[in-house]
């Protein structure tokens, strides 16, 4: 009996267990461990509960973003933005989209809703669907994995066709399928509100949190293809006027997922700017974090953190917005610079620590006369490299 | 298993041996596939009768004892753990002497053995170990790292002699990790696996030895330059792809 019982994980161990794999999945792959990780535990009801409470760590540590319906914008995970475990409020939209951390089937439904060729294209792949709307519900009732596996083995069977045209197909199957694949893990919120008045901060501070927006928003655009940024208001939300203090958070977060190419990648920064008015100072302080999965026969990742910090005086909300995105900008791009650095220092002089190029003889080994060597080992002890 | 595996190829190669832990414990029944299919950063123990270094691996290994390849005997001790033959042992010590230097010559430090043991048909099998540890506080000579492993592993099939030639079948895995860290760029960490193979046909004439260990130096520098080019390289690629270093005009603050 005590020998089972060391045997065996306690359900609480296992479900830690089950956290851990997923918590330290890289950039946008949390959904494929988590598939593993569900067949390695092999009980539902632990993995969804490792799950539920994996998922919405992940996605806030990793400042997912996920696109609002409507077309209005894209809502980051954030705890800067979090009110409620599934509510994120998007400060620029004024809106509060509703999340599942977990199901990202649904991005099936807003595929299709953006490309009505869809279910016309899914309809050749022999699923006989029409376009009508109703069709395109039942379409989101289809799992992602169903399509996708249907797609795969249209592409690989269509591959083997004789004729050009079907040839054509092939490839027109091949396009989608990518598309498909690069779905993958994308998340996409099905539900928005109006936020209230309690959860947006006062007019004061809003009209800097607004400027400094608009700011952040250009920045991202210029440095970032694949930007998401916001403004959220840390601290003192409710201060009407000058003469208190308050804290702004800009979060940027910028990902690229492509399993086509093996790679998955993500940059992160979240900075806080404290609105000293006493002393009449802004505080910055920023949280920089880059990280990289290559997987093509191997398994090769970059983490690399940096934290900064900067000040500048309190002025006018839109000379404020103007000074912050320039420093914000003047420290990312140093950090890239060195990050840059780091790299062109790895072939000569990092690297050698581990493994040198060539021998200290600068030739290589001289294996054909080893025997020598270990029948005089006298030799290597003369020569000092024997020990 | 296969999950298993994929989980393995995910997790951050730093973690390997927290992941390897956390898999073991979830899956005992299949510990001696994990153990085989998955390889770890190596471990070390002291042969006191030598003192001298040895690395542990599945391949010395006999029960719970592991076999030193300065003085052949298990540590700790085992009283029937398997030998290799007079004559391979011969040609173990031969090959431990000589990797030693040729170690010492690219690594400058770190610890080394191998260990052969005779196969199913005619053949035998030698595993070449390497472990260094590049850190400002371990032997890194440069002092550049912060924290930085080097493990190498070579497993070398050799086919039976046939008209004075040999068959070798050669893997290697690599595992590395590198942190550099300071003030200006924060902390920087890469950390990696990767595995090749290599085939070939070559004359025993200058036997074995020479012949493994030229395969074993190629596959090195070859692992060591894709890793370095390829695959860290990728990482860099991405980074740019995620925010591109051009030449963003550089605005002051209109003050």
């Amino acid at each position: 009996m005590a020998d089972e019982e060391e045997a065996e994980l306690s359900e609480k161990q296992k479900k830690e267990i089950a956290k851990w794999f997923l918590l330290n999945s890289p950039p946008g792959e949390i959904q494929f461990v988590a598939k593993d990780v569900k067949a390695v535990i092999n009980d539902d009801v632990l993995y969804e509960e490792a799950a539920s409470e994996a998922f919405p760590l992940y996605n806030k540590s990793h400042l997912i973003s996920i696109e609002m319906p409507g077309r209005i914008g894209d809502v980051i995970v954030t705890s800067y933005g979090e009110l409620a475990e599934t509510e994120f409020i998007d400060p620029r939209t004024a809106q509060v989209a509703v999340v599942d951390h977990i199901k990202q089937a649904s991005a099936l439904f807003f595929f299709c809703y953006m490309n009505p060729m869809i279910p016309k294209m899914v309809g050749r792949v022999e699923l006989n669907w029409g376009t009508s709307g109703a069709r395109v519900n039942a379409l989101d009732q289809l799992s992602y994995k169903t399509l996708s596996r249907i797609m795969v083995i249209k592409y690989e069977q269509s591959m083997n066709l004789e004729h050009a045209d079907d040839r054509n197909q092939a490839s027109m199957h091949l396009f989608h399928y990518d598309i498909l694949r690069q779905l993958m893990g994308k998340h996409v919120c099905t539900e928005v509100r109006p936020a209230l008045d309690e959860e947006l901060p006062s007019a004061y501070v809003e009209e800097f949190r607004c400027a400094l927006d608009a700011e952040i928003l250009k920045y991202v655009g210029e440095a970032y293809p694949k930007g998401v940024c916001s403004v959220y208001c840390g601290n003192g939300k409710d201060v009407e006027g000058p003469g208190f203090d308050f804290e702004l958070v800009v979060v940027i977060s910028a990902a690229r997922h492509s399993p086509q190419n093996f790679c998955n990648g993500s940059w992160r920064s979240v900075w806080s700017i404290e609105f000293k008015d006493e002393i009449q100072m802004l505080e910055l302080k920023g949280k920089l974090q880059v990280g990289a999965h290559y997987f093509e026969e191997g398994n090769v990742q970059l983490d690399a953190k940096h934290e900064c910090k900067d000040t500048t005086i309190f002025q006018s909300s839109e000379d404020s917005a103007i000074a912050i995105s320039n420093i914000i900008r003047q420290h990312e791009t140093e950090y890239l610079t060195s990050l840059e650095a780091s790299y062109s220092n790895l072939p000569d002089t990092t690297f050698k620590d581990l493994r040198r190029k060539l021998p200290v003889t600068r030739t290589l080994f001289p294996w054909q006369n080893t025997l020598q060597f270990s029948l005089t080992r006298d030799i290597t002890k003369e020569l000092g490299i024997g020990k | 298993m296969e999950a298993a595996m994929g989980l393995m190829r995910r997790m951050p190669p730093k973690h390997t041996e927290t992941s390897l832990s956390a898999l073991l414990s979830l899956l005992p029944q299949h510990s001696s596939d994990l153990l085989s299919q998955v390889d770890q950063p190596l471990q070390v123990l002291c042969d006191m009768e030598y003192g001298k270094e040895f690395i542990l691996c599945e391949y010395n290994r006999d029960a719970d004892s592991y076999r030193s390849p300065w003085s052949n005997k298990y540590h700790p001790p085992l009283e029937d753990g398997s030998l290799p033959s007079l004559e391979l042992r011969k040609l173990e010590v031969e090959a431990n002497d000589i990797f030693a230097i040729y170690r010492d010559q690219y690594y400058e430090g770190g610890i080394s053995s191998v260990y052969m043991w005779e196969d199913d048909n005619e053949g035998f099998v030698g595993c070449f170990l390497i472990k260094k540890d590049g850190s400002k506080t371990g032997q890194g000579r440069r002092g550049y790292l912060q924290e930085g492993a080097w493990d190498a592993i070579h497993v070398i099939e050799v086919g039976p002699e046939e008209e004075g030639t040999a068959h070798y079948r050669l893997t290697s895995t690599v595992m590395l990790s590198l942190t550099t860290d300071n003030e200006s760029s924060g902390t920087f960490s890469l950390s990696g696996s990767i595995r090749r193979q290599m085939n070939m046909h070559l004359s025993t004439e200058e036997g074995h030895l020479c012949n493994m260990g030229r395969m074993i130096e190629e596959m090195e520098s070859k692992l060591r330059n894709s890793l370095d080019q390829v695959y860290f390289g990728k990482t860099k690629e991405m980074l740019c792809t995620l925010r591109p270093p051009s030449e963003v005009v550089m605005r002051l603050p209109d003050s």
